[in-house]
């Protein structure tokens, strides 16, 4: 097969511009995909939501009674606001195993050949992943209010308390943003996040009070993120609690998200 | 002026200690098919990562329809298509979202997206698929959807990257004549592969790299006619009758003879009329081969004769590709 062209093809006509808000777009595109994953792949769906559900059963029953909390506070509402915390921060390896599985079928290359935002990659998967722990979230207060969970402040506290846990899961989306992409294997990935989370969660106050740990422990229970948001929530919920027990948790969030959201881009753009 | 739809000048890429890509020049006019032509890691799809801006060189210039893959990267990306081995699509979303996904992210009018999947979905016979998720669908449907992924926002230039590896021969036919239909309206393709045949048929030039260079650039009649259009191969029994052989037909019969232990190779244009005088040189002295080939060069042929060397392809008979060889990567 061959030919020769004598007459110059007009260039073709592209549009160069950039569309107003194309970030938003393709963010929400990106968004929607996602979220169709997790509607498509029960596994991802089940894990997601009976896990929490039966921690939160299988605290407040199993050991609800064996453990005492100080002052006049019931176990269950100590242990709620403890459960939130500790399911956005697992929730998060969703996001490390999505943008590494992403990175190995080649659906990011494609991504990289697109006149797409840069960005809408990664913000797109992490919304998503907020999209799900704010139905992840509501479904856990539900769960809680059947088995017994007060919040003895007001609606207010409520909400400020689901907010807190929300950014909070998305600061630890960005750090696990960063690992996926770092990994690149959606089974490494999950590998490499278990040991780290595993003491950040129950070397903490999510489920039992500091005091009753050794001091060496103590010392590191006191002045890490998850404590520092468990304590905040509690605050919100069972009210008593004063500016110091809240400010603690956002410092974590946002020192969280200026730390890991540029290295997630930097390692994104790196890719290319 | 006459801009090129890809112009490609020194370009260079290193992985580590792996020289991908050796200092490649290449041009691809506008409305024609190109195909870069070689066997596993000889630079192919990192030539094509490059110029579709996946990754960056590291040295030497490239430019699609005259934008520089570097410095207009987001101009470069609404001029082109990428599909292929590396480019793949999301097995949790339906063909039709997958399309949908591919035509906003590739910034076209909201208007336009879904009619353009449809059409595309008819086009490659996928509309009765068109609403199930991908992981259902077979080796050669999601590579029809690849494809049809890449012709969303209508690329100009459009890279596939050994689009028919995996494809039994009616589904690679039925993507040659795709991309026939899509050079008559006007679209640039620039092809890899391994297979000669394929780059035969389909393009206008070839380009045949090998080691991250370019050691060969024509159209495929003349490169085919330097190599010769047909090969006889034939095993004696023992290198000493092949030797012998050898230095018969090298007397007496027009073409490149070569031997390779017990086993004597003759390259060349005569057509069939070769291997009579094969047989009647053979003959004349009482040697009877134990086994005789008579078949069209292959790839291997065309890195012999312009080589030296054999194409060094991870093992596998290139012109038997397994069906779904690259399936597992995919999922």
């Amino acid at each position: 097969m061959s030919s020769t062209i004598a007459i110059p093809i007009p260039l073709p006509d592209v549009r160069d511009h950039r569309i107003p808000l194309g970030v938003v777009r393709d963010t929400v595109e990106i968004t929607r995909r996602n979220l169709i994953g997790y509607l498509r792949v029960p596994q991802l769906l089940v894990f997601s939501t009976i896990q929490p559900v039966i921690f939160v059963v299988m605290f407040r029953y199993v050991f609800g009674g064996a453990i005492k909390v100080p002052g006049e506070v019931e176990y269950v509402d100590f242990l709620m606001p403890g459960i939130f915390v500790q399911t956005v921060v697992f929730g998060a390896i969703a996001t490390a195993v999505g943008l590494a599985a992403d990175l190995q079928s080649g659906l990011m290359e494609r991504f990289h050949a697109l006149p797409m935002a840069r960005s809408a990659v990664l913000t797109g998967r992490t919304t998503a992943d907020l999209s799900r722990n704010v139905f992840v979230v509501i479904l856990m207060m539900v769960v809680g209010f059947l088995v017994g969970w007060r919040v003895h402040t007001n609606v207010w506290g409520l909400l400020g308390a689901g907010l807190l846990v929300l950014v909070f899961g998305y600061a630890m989306s960005w750090v696990f943003a960063t690992l996926g992409l770092a990994v690149g294997d959606p089974e490494a990935a999950q590998a490499a996040a278990v040991p780290v989370l595993a003491p950040l969660v129950f070397a903490s106050s999510a489920f039992v009070p500091v005091s009753t740990m050794p001091g060496w422990l103590q010392a590191f229970a006191n002045h890490q993120p998850v404590s520092a948001t468990a304590t905040a929530v509690r605050a919100l919920t069972l009210g008593g609690g004063t500016a110091s027990d809240i400010w603690p948790a956002i410092f974590w969030c946002a020192a969280i998200l200026v730390v890991s959201a540029p290295l997630a881009v930097w390692l994104y753009r790196r890719q290319a | 002026m006459n801009v090129k739809a890809i112009a490609v000048q020194d370009l260079r890429k290193r992985f580590g200690e792996v020289t991908a890509l050796d200092g490649v020049d290449f041009d691809v006019e506008r409305g024609t098919v190109f195909g870069l032509l070689g066997p596993n890691g000889a630079g192919k799809t990192t030539a094509v990562r490059v110029l579709a801006t996946v990754l960056r060189p590291d040295g030497g210039h490239a430019e699609v329809l005259g934008r520089d893959v570097v410095r207009e990267a987001d101009a470069v990306r609404r001029r082109i298509g990428l599909a292929g081995q590396n480019a793949a699509v999301d097995p949790n979303l339906t063909g039709r979202e997958n399309l949908r996904m591919v035509g906003v992210l590739g910034q076209m009018r909201r208007t336009e997206v879904m009619p353009r999947a449809d059409e595309l979905l008819r086009r490659f016979s996928l509309t009765e698929a068109a609403d199930r998720p991908l992981r259902t669908y077979s080796g050669g449907m999601r590579r029809r959807l690849d494809v049809a992924a890449s012709l969303m926002p209508r690329p100009p230039v459009l890279f596939l990257d050994e689009p028919t590896t995996g494809l039994d021969l009616p589904s690679r036919e039925e993507l040659w004549d795709m991309i026939r239909e899509l050079v008559s309206d006007g679209t640039t393709v620039l092809l890899t592969t391994q297979y000669l045949e394929e780059a035969d048929r389909l393009a206008h030039r070839i380009a045949v790299v090998d080691g991250g260079k370019v050691i060969a650039n024509d159209t495929p009649a003349r490169l085919k006619a330097q190599m010769g259009g047909t090969v006889v191969e034939m095993a004696l029994p023992g290198d000493g009758l092949a030797d012998r052989a050898m230095g018969l037909l090298a007397e007496h019969v027009p073409g490149r003879v070569e031997r390779e232990g017990n086993t004597v190779r003759v390259t060349s244009d005569g057509g069939a009329r070769v291997l009579w005088e094969i047989l009647r040189a053979l003959d004349g002295v009482d040697l009877e081969p134990d086994s005789l080939t008579v078949r069209e060069p292959s790839i291997d042929d065309v890195f012999l004769a312009l080589t030296g060397h054999h194409a060094t392809t991870d093992g596998t008979d290139p012109q038997v590709p397994a069906v779904g060889e690259r399936e597992g990567a995919a999922r």
